[in-house]
């Protein structure tokens, strides 16, 4: 119970103009320094609960959430569901990061892309700018690629470099959990392999949601993986007894591709 | 074999169109440029119009049309950042995007004969500010149409990836946004103006036309197109040669701008 960095509890949400929830009564436990998996047939709801965490779903108006999402940060509980004025949300987005399916660098150098989120957040001495911009890339494994050329546009990286620039970016404010939306589904295998490694890496100093598609990727990725359908959440266990021994029929068929 | 040959019809009848279409532009460009050239010298560029000169009118049309510009840009960007960004699609929303485009449509003399009937009939005498004004309001819906397309070109993931760092709303959208549309945004802005500064109907009846030198916006303002209007009916033969030196100068402008307008988006990144 104390090792949680966050849960949900009874969670629903439903989308703007539409009638059913796309998430019904959600209890899913997410544990710190742990990767949790979300799998589950395409439109079953991971990414709309992924983007419950960090509240992006308020980037659209009139979506409705029920329930809580409980984060426990520096040693407080926080209902995320309450918070209502953009800087506490601000805090939140800090706190917990978010990596998208398609590589979103910003229009500007490398340096300025993994800098943003920290002059955001008023980081404005220039020594711990280029100090943490460092780390984040070292930490990131892209230092090395990236350290001769970081006053050059980010746009002309490619594909796989430019989504570990964004998982710099976002490591760079040191948040407490990581959400990823299939972030290689994109991607090619060596690139795919390069951030499974780099995710596998993170989890040693923060916690780690993962959503995809690819089944190999969460039992090799994974210590948790949670099976949802149609907005419900079927079976939540570790990874292993998800893989091996499910309890649920559904959850079986589908990891045995018997559908979805 | 029926389907073959009707191919061939259509081929050769579309070659045949193209060709006469570029034949006639490629007539009057050449015909353009040997009258222009040939009544172009040194003079026309330092004399007024009063002596024979362009200097005054190329001075008034671009004074005219770059407070124009300065008016209408930040206004066309502002709308089209709130209409894109802000309104969330709402009926106000659509109702500002309908009007822009009937407005954007509106034929240009029509413009002119609005601003005739507020700015200047009640005062009594033609004016600059009236010009400005008609310019003024044919180019805002370019600018918002431009900026609301180039933003909704942007992918919505850039905003997400921008507000999920931690940004506010007016954060992202001023530092990231309009970054990534600024190369749609900039040519937009640039065909706009080469738009207005070829334009005569919204002139012709509002800042009509000036023989002198002035920057006395309060007055008969000069400008290119509408000495060209004027110009080319005169009978006089140096007349007409300055209406085509005069034309020639002014096309050369708009197609310089034009093409680097066109020359950024080909460039884009
Ligand atoms: N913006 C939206 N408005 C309304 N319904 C949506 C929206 N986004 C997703 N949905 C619906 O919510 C359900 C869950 O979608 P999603 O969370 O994207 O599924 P997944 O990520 O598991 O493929 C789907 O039925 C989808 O159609
Ligand atoms: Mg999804």
């Amino acid at each position: 119970m104390t090792n949680l960095i966050m849960e949900t509890k009874d969670f629903s949400f439903t989308y703007a103009g539409v009638d059913a929830p796309s998430l019904k009564k959600i209890n899913l436990p997410i544990e710190k320094n742990r990767i949790t998996a979300m799998i589950g047939p395409s439109g079953c709801g991971k990414s709309t609960l992924l983007r419950a965490m960090n509240r992006i779903h308020d980037l659209y108006p009139n979506n409705k959430y029920e329930g809580e999402i409980n984060l426990y940060s520096n040693g407080k509980k926080e209902n995320i569901l309450d918070l209502k004025k953009e800087n506490d949300l601000i805090r939140l987005r800090q706190d917990v990061g978010m990596i998208f399916q398609k590589p979103t660098p910003f229009p500007m150098s490398i340096y300025d892309n993994v800098a943003y989120g920290m002059r955001l957040a008023g980081v404005k001495n220039q020594s711990e700018l280029d100090g943490r911009v460092e780390k984040a890339l070292q930490d990131s494994a892209i230092w090395k690629e990236t350290k001769d050329r970081l006053n050059t546009s980010a746009l002309g990286m490619s594909g796989g470099q430019q989504q570990r620039l964004c998982i710099a970016r976002a490591v760079a404010l040191k948040p407490d959990i990581m959400l990823f939306d299939e972030p290689t589904s994109a991607l090619d295998p060596i690139s795919t392999g390069a951030i499974e490694e780099l995710i596998a890496e993170l989890k040693k100093d923060v916690s780690i949601v993962i959503v995809t598609h690819n089944m190999q990727q969460a039992s090799r990725l994974s210590d948790y993986t949670a099976f949802m359908y149609l907005g419900d959440l079927i079976e939540y266990d570790k990874t292993d007894t998800i893989f091996m021994n499910p309890n649920e029929k559904l959850t079986e068929d589908y990891i045995t591709g018997r559908f979805g | 074999m029926n389907r073959l040959l009707l191919n061939k019809i259509i081929l050769v009848l579309s070659t045949l169109s193209a060709v006469i279409g570029i034949s006639f532009l490629f007539w009057i460009l050449a015909t353009l440029t040997y009258k222009g050239v040939s009544s172009l010298h040194l003079s026309t560029f330092t004399q007024d119009l009063v002596n024979g000169g362009i200097r005054n009118l190329l001075v008034g049309q671009f004074t005219m049309a770059l407070i124009a510009s300065a008016i209408a840009v930040p206004i066309g960007m502002f709308a089209g950042i709130w209409l894109r960004e802000y309104s969330n699609q709402n009926k106000l929303a659509s109702i500002i995007r309908n009007l822009s485009d009937v407005m954007m449509s509106a034929p240009s003399i029509v413009i002119g004969v609005f601003v005739y009937a507020l700015f200047v009939a009640p005062f009594g005498n033609y004016n600059g500010f009236a010009g400005v004004i008609a310019l003024t309001i044919m180019m805002i819906p370019i600018i918002i149409s431009t900026t609301d397309n180039m933003l909704a070109l942007v992918p919505k993931e850039l905003r997400e990836a921008g507000i999920a760092l931690g940004g506010s709303k007016h954060k992202i959208i001023m530092q990231i946004i309009i970054k990534a549309a600024k190369v749609g945004i900039t040519t937009g802005v640039l065909l706009s103006f080469a738009r207005i500064i070829g334009e005569t109907a919204p002139l012709l009846f509002t800042s009509a036309n000036n023989q002198f030198f002035t920057m006395d916006l309060t007055g008969q303002f000069p400008s290119l197109t509408v000495s060209i209007y004027n110009l080319a009916t005169y009978p006089d033969e140096a007349s007409r040669e300055l209406a085509w030196a005069a034309s020639f100068v002014l096309t050369a402008i708009v197609l310089i701008i034009n093409l680097t307008g066109r020359y950024m988006t080909r460039n884009k990144k």
